[in-house]
């Protein structure tokens, strides 16, 4: 990755926390701790790795992303605006009565939405679903699908991860965000689903582990998950909560709340003095 | 009825996808380690390449289903009525109903004709939970010949399905040349004093408990009601308003099946006495399918008798 893509995907990133925090204070609800976490990675999906076309959502050949961990979809929606999927000022009717931005995705109401998900520990099963697909269809779609380190507490994921593996999905790639915490507090106090890298290798994965907020490590990972055949491919990332606002950070309890006017001032004060800083670069 | 061929509704569901894979390249078949007893072991048969084994894992299973329609797939997850409308209920209601995919759902083994594997098998509420997700298409084929244009009307139909079928034979009493539509009820026997409406392995037995209250003066009209989701509202309607008296009949529980799917039609649009049969508010047992059925007064002489009675 030259200087400069590195630079122009961390001011990506940048717009996109900014994307977050504005459709979470329009909802006065949502969940900003996840999709700040996720944010570097969305924006690498979107505007590096994923063969998408704003301009025609539903094209039959395209990659597909599921959100797994729907709940994140403010960080998803940011991204698809910032994408040109649908404008960015529709981010602040998110959740709103009449909006299309659903509280979590709906793919028949938001382009660029590839499955409807929110219920934890479903969407990698759909994901697996479409992979198996292309691949029947001798197509060379690939699927991404991110989760969440708290939802593979849920037994669904690990009957999907067996299928991948079963079904030799080397077009899916699986993305953990291993921010570390969950609504009732740090996953490994919660239930520990550690160690995460040595139960995917157990399902048959190939894994990578990455910094999640270093765009170098990222485009590496989805590199190396192109090359490996005969097998699904996962990236666990080592991320922070919160990501870019630092009373967010680390803090479970910005897991799913919505910062009142005067917090909403020092977040948009912070992320936009480091879209400078990026930018001064 | 003892030269009428019987048939359980299970294998015609095998046999129809068997058939529907040659015209439908889009068709594919997903089972949970049970191909063998839902029968999708006859597409597989044919299809393997379009075969999908899950494992024991029906919550993946459907997940995978809906991933794949999203592909251009026709999917039919199939497993027992207790692992897809039970265990996988979420799972269909938020990865299939609430996006309205176009995926079928086949179960098998629903009621308590599951016999001998008793309660823990034996799904009586799929109906109840089925019928709550908007948009979901809910089926009980009669007979082996209902049951196969069920699955072609499902193949046909832009959405989610949901299909019950039996492990059990029934009497196979529709003609080759019979035709169904989705939401549509079937007149089996004409009468004015009554009428019984009824799905699944129960039609066979209110037709027979028709042809003996006939004997005894009563003239019961007999309704097959295959299609629990959309109701077909006419059809009960007119039934209430010529006959005056319903009785529904089905093997699942009185709760939130057909009879309460009925009562709801003509509470708030043509208030009718109503007798409901069906598993009462309790569990079943192990069995053999056949005793058990007449124990829970899912026969025709109960169906009889309880329609006898509410006629006096």
């Amino acid at each position: 990755m030259t200087q400069a893509e590195r630079k122009e995907l961390q001011v990506l990133a940048c717009k996109v926390r900014v994307g977050v925090i504005d459709a979470v204070y329009g909802a006065k609800s949502g969940h900003p701790g996840g999709s700040l976490s996720a944010a570097d990675l969305f924006t690498y999906l979107y505007f590096k790795e994923m063969r998408v076309d704003p301009a025609d959502p539903k094209k039959a050949q395209r990659d597909r992303f599921v959100l797994s961990k729907g709940h994140t979809a403010p960080g998803l929606y940011s991204t698809l605006a910032l994408r040109g999927f649908f404008p960015r000022e529709d981010l602040h009717n998110l959740r709103h009565i009449g909006s299309y931005l659903q509280g979590h995705p709906n793919m028949n109401t938001t382009p660029g939405i590839d499955m409807s998900t929110g219920s934890l520990g479903q969407g990698i099963s759909t994901a697996c679903g479409m992979a198996l697909g292309a691949k029947m269809k001798g197509t060379d779609e690939r699927v991404y699908t991110l989760l969440g380190d708290g939802e593979i507490q849920e037994g669904q994921v690990w009957e999907a991860m067996m299928f991948a593996s079963h079904n030799k999905l080397d077009n899916l790639v699986v993305i953990i965000d291993n921010n570390g915490l969950q609504i009732d507090g740090r996953v490994a106090d919660v239930m520990s689903p550690y160690p995460i890298k040595e139960k995917c290798e157990a399902f048959g994965f190939e894994v990578a582990e990455i910094d999640g907020h270093d765009f170098d490590q990222i485009e590496a990972a989805f590199q190396q998950a192109k090359t490996v055949k005969g097998k699904p491919f996962a990236i666990i990332m080592k991320t922070l909560k919160g990501k870019g606002v630092s009373f967010m950070e680390d803090q479970a309890g910005w897991h799913g709340k919505a910062p009142n006017a005067e917090e909403y001032e020092i977040a948009m004060n912070e992320l936009k003095a480091h879209l400078a800083e990026v930018e001064a670069q | 009825m003892a030269d009428i061929k019987k048939i359980a509704t299970r294998e015609s569901y095998g046999n129809a996808l068997a058939a529907l894979g040659k015209e439908m390249p889009e068709l594919v078949v997903l089972d949970a380690d049970l191909a063998g007893a839902t029968k999708t072991s006859i597409f597989q048969k044919a299809f393997p390449e379009r075969h999908i084994d899950c494992g024991i894992a029906e919550c993946d299973m459907v997940g995978v289903a809906a991933g794949l329609s999203t592909m251009g797939f026709v999917p039919f997850a199939s497993s027992f009525a207790m692992f897809a409308a039970g265990r996988a209920f979420e799972q269909i209601r938020n990865t299939v109903g609430y996006p309205h995919l176009n995926v079928k759902i086949g179960a098998t083994h629903g009621g308590i004709s599951v016999g001998e594997d008793g309660a823990s098998h034996q799904c009586n509420e799929d109906f109840a939970v089925m019928r709550t997700i908007p948009g979901m298409v809910v089926m009980c084929p009669a007979d082996a010949v209902e049951a196969e244009a069920v699955v072609r009307a499902a193949a046909k139909h832009q959405g989610p399905v949901y299909m019950r079928f039996s492990r059990f034979a029934s009497p196979v009493f529709h003609g080759e040349d019979y035709s169904f539509e989705i939401g549509k009820g079937e007149v089996l026997q004409d009468g004015t004093d009554v009428a019984i409406i009824a799905n699944g392995l129960m039609v066979s037995e209110a037709l027979e408990a028709g042809k003996a209250l006939e004997a005894k003066g009563i003239h019961a009209r007999v309704i097959n009601m295959c299609t629990i989701k959309p109701l077909d509202e006419e059809l009960v309607l007119k039934a209430a308003k010529e006959c005056g008296k319903i009785v529904t009949v089905e093997e699942h529980s009185i709760i939130g099946g057909l009879g309460e799917a009925v009562c709801s039609v003509l509470s708030e649009q043509y208030p009718v006495p109503v007798k409901r049969i069906g598993v009462n508010d309790e569990f079943g047992h192990s069995g053999p399918a056949g005793e058990l059925l007449k124990q829970f007064g899912l026969c025709a002489e109960h169906i009889a008798e309880v329609t006898e009675a509410f006629c006096k």
